[in-house]
């Protein structure tokens, strides 16, 4: 058992954390909830791919430089350790991208993935629905076969950066008459400013525009832009919120690197006569590496072939709850000045909140939990 | 990098977790709390002779040593079968011993790593009792720079010597289960209190044992006994390496500690989780709940969030590395708070039958809260985690 990274991690590591060193803006960028801050964000994207570092797990005939997990773990610390900006780009990269190397075609990978990870072409995801939200597999939009394609009607919800993005992936209803909800559904990617696509901004509890609605009225997805075959959408989609993806939504080094913050900030402002303030503070640490050390053994697991399945749910809902619980150490130790809503950590409170809910409501990640790591029985939801 | 037990090191767990399944721990655990301390030294042999007890032992005084990943694997397993006795003691003493050296190290070392000795042990810093003392050939103690040690009774001489006048060992003694509601047990949670043990509050009526390391304090889990060392004793060591030496078998004190609060919160886990799926309310095991799933969901994120700290902690000590100390205090955290949510979580889903001495389960339900403070409470490795 041991920790010891390869020559080339540290090869990598100190690459990333000299190039970091010299592009990442003095001033952060606006917030990428903005039409301003995504516009910004989306020429970090490019900065990014110039230095070769916006998606180095890919291989490199695209764009990347076919870094294990291990080199993409110590690429995320030195990245957010070095204060650089949130990732415009993350849906695309994480989620469609290696749906893409798993279910998609040569030549979808050779046209949609360079443009994503220039940040030229910005991802949203487009999954649930109104009645549709824990209980995705009842998703009622659809898609009609037509002439070369399929005319999708119907809406989406909860699309997170879909009110400044480009395109968007999602799955659809194809086949009406199948015997399981989750049969006859199709993954397929459609331009968010195509015709009969009207796209409604909602404002999170900040009001900023961080995800929206989507209308869809017989708008024209050619079988170039489907993903896998037809009518194994929901298999296709399952295998993109489990396995090394789990791993890849939220890595450790951001939060190792908030954990930092927050101990400077307690350093600078904390009460050392209140031990209560400073346990959380320890526990804010003690979560960071318990994160990182956490994901350090399924990268090994994974690294030595096993599948990681059920266990990105724990993942997922450790993550979350400690986003969030470091976020309001920070609003404490600021005392009065947490409610100014330009304040340091102010986005990132607001940001943490949605944890619970995205990617999986975590009542649905406890229910995985325990029902395929504990073996309890299924029960109603 | 590779962050996983190896197979000899998973086999090792293997080999302990049949070992002491075979050993019938809860048995063992009850004629512990009542003073009969033979089946108890027993298995202490056993454990010895599968090498547990070597493991912190240097190479030149008949150990193995130092090998944490290893340790910790062992005490996860002592932990999730609730072995009673000294054993975090013990091996925190090999570390002390080992690092001051000289007479006593010679002396002790070898019979600590072969279990035909039993050690107890005291350190500043971390509460002022030194568990079992009844039961160890030595008890060491530091204060300062200070390292003395007093003999005891103990059961070095074989299983059963531990017995001293009073401690009932005929019949009467409580050995099946449900054996602490035996007559004149107190009725009440953390009372389990068979004939001969001590209940009174601050344990005025425990039995002298015959060198007297004094009457203990009870502790909510029975099989803790709890001792303040005599003042007194041999100086075997002074000066500065023995503050070093201290230091870090405090450290290693913590460790064992954590792994074992690990261990029994995955066994409070395993046996809630057999319990739900086979108790039926309303037609149904009260497992298809989604409250009672999420408490266990939440339960087991504890506890797996514990274990890479638990051996992060390992390899940081194994290399010597200047944050091993910080690395261990977030283990003993960590693992001392899932444990002792693991028992909250195991009280509640078990419902009246889990607020009483019926089951096994009340043993390890018990000895959560201890392990979670001692060696360090979680206060106390929280500071040290900010110190660094």
């Amino acid at each position: 058992m041991d920790l010891a990274q390869t020559a080339e991690t540290e090869a990598l590591r100190t690459e990333a954390r000299e190039w970091l060193r010299a592009h990442v803006p003095a001033r952060p960028l606006p917030s990428l909830e903005t039409a301003e801050g995504f516009a910004a964000h989306r020429e970090w994207e490019a900065e990014l791919y110039g230095g070769g570092w916006s998606a180095l797990s890919w291989p490199e005939e695209y764009g990347g430089r076919g870094a294990d997990l291990f080199g993409w773990l110590a690429f995320e610390e030195e990245y957010w350790a070095a204060g650089a900006p949130g990732r415009v780009s993350q849906n695309g990269i994480s989620l469609l991208a290696p749906t893409l190397f798993h279910h998609g075609t040569a030549e979808q990978r050779a046209r949609v993935l360079e443009p994503m990870a220039r940040g030229e072409v910005i991802w949203a995801q487009a999954w649930s629905e109104p009645e549709a939200g824990s209980d995705l597999a009842a998703l009622r939009s659809r898609a009609v076969r037509t002439e070369g394609g399929w005319l999708l009607s119907g809406q989406k919800t909860w699309s997170s950066r879909a009110a400044f993005a480009d395109r968007a992936f999602g799955i659809f209803r194809t086949d009406p008459g199948a015997a399981e909800l989750h049969q006859g559904l199709t993954y397929l990617m459609f331009g968010l400013r195509d015709p009969g696509v009207t796209v409604r901004p909602i404002g999170r509890l900040d009001g900023k525009p961080a995800f929206a609605e989507i209308f869809l009225d017989e708008v024209f997805v050619p079988d170039e832009d489907v993903i896998g075959e037809p009518g194994r959408g929901w298999r296709i989609a399952m295998s993109a919120t489990g396995d090394e993806r789990g791993l890849t939504l939220r890595s450790p080094g951001r939060f190792l690197a908030a954990a930092d913050r927050l101990t400077e900030l307690w350093r600078e402002a904390g009460d050392p006569a209140d031990t209560a303030l400073r346990d959380r503070v320890a526990d804010a640490v003690i979560g960071a590496r318990a994160y990182r050390l956490f994901t350090a053994a399924s990268a090994s697991r994974f690294a030595a072939g096993a599948v990681l399945g059920a266990e990105s749910s724990l993942n997922k809902v450790f993550w979350s709850g400690y986003d969030i619980a470091l976020h309001e150490t920070a609003l404490d130790l600021l005392g009065p000045d947490a409610e100014a809503a330009d304040g340091p950590w102010a986005e990132g409170y607001v940001f943490a909140l949605a944890g619970p809910v995205y990617a999986g409501t975590n009542e649905i990640q406890r229910d995985i939990i325990a029902e395929r790591l504990l073996g309890l029985p299924k029960g109603r939801r | 990098m590779r962050f996983l037990l190896d197979d000899e090191q998973r086999e090792f767990a293997r080999s302990l977790d049949a070992l002491l399944t075979a050993a019938d721990t809860p048995a063992v655990v009850r004629g512990w709390a009542a003073g009969d301390h033979g089946p108890g030294l027993t298995l202490w042999r056993r454990l010895a002779d599968a090498g547990v007890f070597a493991l912190a032992v240097p190479e030149a005084y008949g150990g193995v040593g130092p090998l944490p990943v290893e340790t910790a694997v062992a005490f996860v397993e002592l932990g999730r079968h609730g072995v009673p006795g000294p054993l975090v003691e013990s091996v925190a003493a090999g570390v002390l011993l080992g690092g001051v050296g000289g007479p006593a190290a010679k002396e002790w070392l070898p019979r600590i790593a072969s279990g035909t000795t039993v050690v107890s042990l005291a350190l500043e810093g971390y509460g002022p009792y030194a568990l079992d003392a009844d039961v160890a050939d030595a008890v060491l103690t530091v204060t300062g720079d200070e390292l003395r040690l007093t003999r005891g009774a103990g059961g070095a001489t074989g299983p059963g010597a531990a017995t001293g006048p009073g401690v009932p060992t005929g019949p009467g003694v409580p050995t099946g289960p449900g054996a602490a509601s035996g007559p004149g047990a107190a009725s009440g949670p953390g009372a389990a209190s068979g004939p001969g043990v001590p209940t009174g509050p601050g344990g005025s009526t425990g039995r002298p044992a015959p060198t007297g390391p004094g009457a203990p304090t009870v502790s909510v889990d029975p099989a803790r006994r709890l001792f303040r060392p005599e003042p007194g004793g041999e100086v075997v060591a002074a000066g500065p390496g023995v503050r070093e030496a201290a230091r870090a078998a405090g450290t290693w004190a913590t460790f064992a500690t954590a792994a074992q609060a690990l261990g029994c919160g995955e066994a409070l886990l395993r046996a809630t989780v057999a319990y739900v799926k086979q108790r039926t309310q309303f037609g149904v095991p009260v497992g298809s709940f989604q409250a009672v799933k999420h408490r266990l969901a939440d339960t087991l994120l504890g506890l797996e969030f514990a274990r890479p700290l638990l051996y992060g902690a390992a390899v940081e000590l194994a290399d010597g590395a200047p944050g091993a100390g910080a690395a261990v205090a977030a283990a003993k955290v960590a693992a001392g708070e899932a444990g002792y949510a693991a028992a909250r979580t195991a009280l509640q889903l078990h419902g009246a039958v889990g607020y009483t001495e019926e089951l096994d389960l009340a043993w390890w339900l018990r000895r959560a809260r201890p392990l979670r403070d001692a060696w360090g409470t979680p206060s106390a490795c929280r500071a040290r985690v900010l110190a660094g």
